[in-house]
């Protein structure tokens, strides 16, 4: 294991266990109201959809297919195993049918 | 006896959470798996993996992490900048569990944050809004998690040789599948979708003009932004 992947390492810790502290120490400090709680609220929403839409326009048909049938199902079942699975299997299909 | 003072007793809330967790715990190995497999060919030892698994205990920020692991020129800041970023909503959430943690002393409280994750935290709101969850469910749903990560990001690295190529059978998607469900549990109502839409727009046209991880840095801060500005400006207007 090299230095720098060892560093690396316990930076990306050390800042995520700093965040998960944090939010239990300032949680009596955190604004309840206004425009900063407006903000943070919509925080983990806005940060996971920039982390999906990406990965669903890049892509090639077999995602967007894939990405419909993931919410589909989801919406349908409320079973997040059962989504995903749906989701892989119908990219898998679409790329072994060549449309990848 | 309950009654019996004991240094190992474990509230039956532990186990309940535990048990709880199993279904989501597949889930995660499943993209643990998926995750262990990439490790692997963007170079990473089978020590490194565990010990990223371990230690950081975060998918989406290591699904990221990957996108710049270079080895021998790893970018180490831009990692490090970038896995706070991603994982700052955490901030969110062991916030949100301070009334759980309330009656406990403070060095509980803070080993217990260190198993928080979104599904596990969604799980115990969930809970605790019927009455139940706490701190002893949030610790046995996480350590549900923790061994299911860990263990499945590895067997994923140590068995990814087997697998050529693991977008042959479409397994790079599970992460992309697992982030859309997550998206889709925290729809709250209209308010949502100004907030999604601009990150999502944000993020395709930050990651088609700058490489790297930016899309999600842009696409979280923007998004979140038109959501706040959105809902105190509706605000002041039901107000007057």
């Amino acid at each position: 294991m090299s230095l720098e992947a060892l560093v690396t390492i316990l930076g990306m810790a050390a800042v995520t266990y700093a965040i998960r502290a944090g939010g239990l120490l300032l949680a009596d400090r955190l604004p309840r109201t206004g425009f900063v709680a407006a903000w943070m609220r919509h925080l983990p929403g806005a940060v996971l959809a920039a982390l999906v839409a990406p990965a669903v326009a890049g892509g090639g048909i077999a995602e967007a297919i894939g990405a419909a049938a993931t919410l589909g199902i989801y919406l349908l079942s409320r079973n997040l195993l059962a989504a995903m699975i749906g989701g892989v299997l119908s990219v898998f299909l679409m790329r072994m049918l060549g449309l990848g | 006896m309950s009654s019996r003072p004991s240094l190992i007793a474990i509230p039956d809330s532990f186990f309940l959470g535990m048990r709880m967790f199993v279904p989501v715990a597949l889930s995660i190995a499943a993209y643990g798996l998926v995750w262990g497999v990439l490790a692997g060919q963007a170079g990473m030892s089978a020590l490194e993996v565990f010990l990223m698994s371990a230690l950081v205990f975060g998918g989406a920020s290591q699904f990221v992490a990957l996108e710049s692991w270079t080895p021998g020129q790893l970018p180490i800041l831009a990692i490090v900048v970038t896995t706070a970023i991603v994982n700052l909503r955490m901030l969110l959430m062991t916030a949100t569990l301070r009334p759980q943690t309330m009656h406990l002393p403070m060095w509980k409280s803070l080993a217990a944050v260190s198993l928080v994750a979104d599904e596990n935290w969604a799980m115990t709101m969930g809970e605790y809004a019927k009455g139940r969850g706490g701190v002893a469910f949030l610790v046995g749903s996480g350590f549900c998690s923790w061994l299911a990560w860990t263990g499945s990001t590895l067997i994923g690295r140590l068995a990814g040789a087997l697998v050529d190529d693991p977008a042959r059978y479409g397994l790079d998607f599970a992460f992309t599948a697992t982030f859309i469900v997550l998206l889709l549990g925290m729809w709250k109502g209209k308010g949502d979708l100004v907030p999604w839409l601009v990150a999502a727009l944000a993020a395709i046209v930050t990651a088609k003009l700058v490489p790297g991880n930016w899309s999600i840095i842009v696409g979280g801060l923007l998004g979140s932004l038109a959501g706040a500005i959105v809902e105190t400006r509706k605000g002041r207007a039901d107000v007057a």
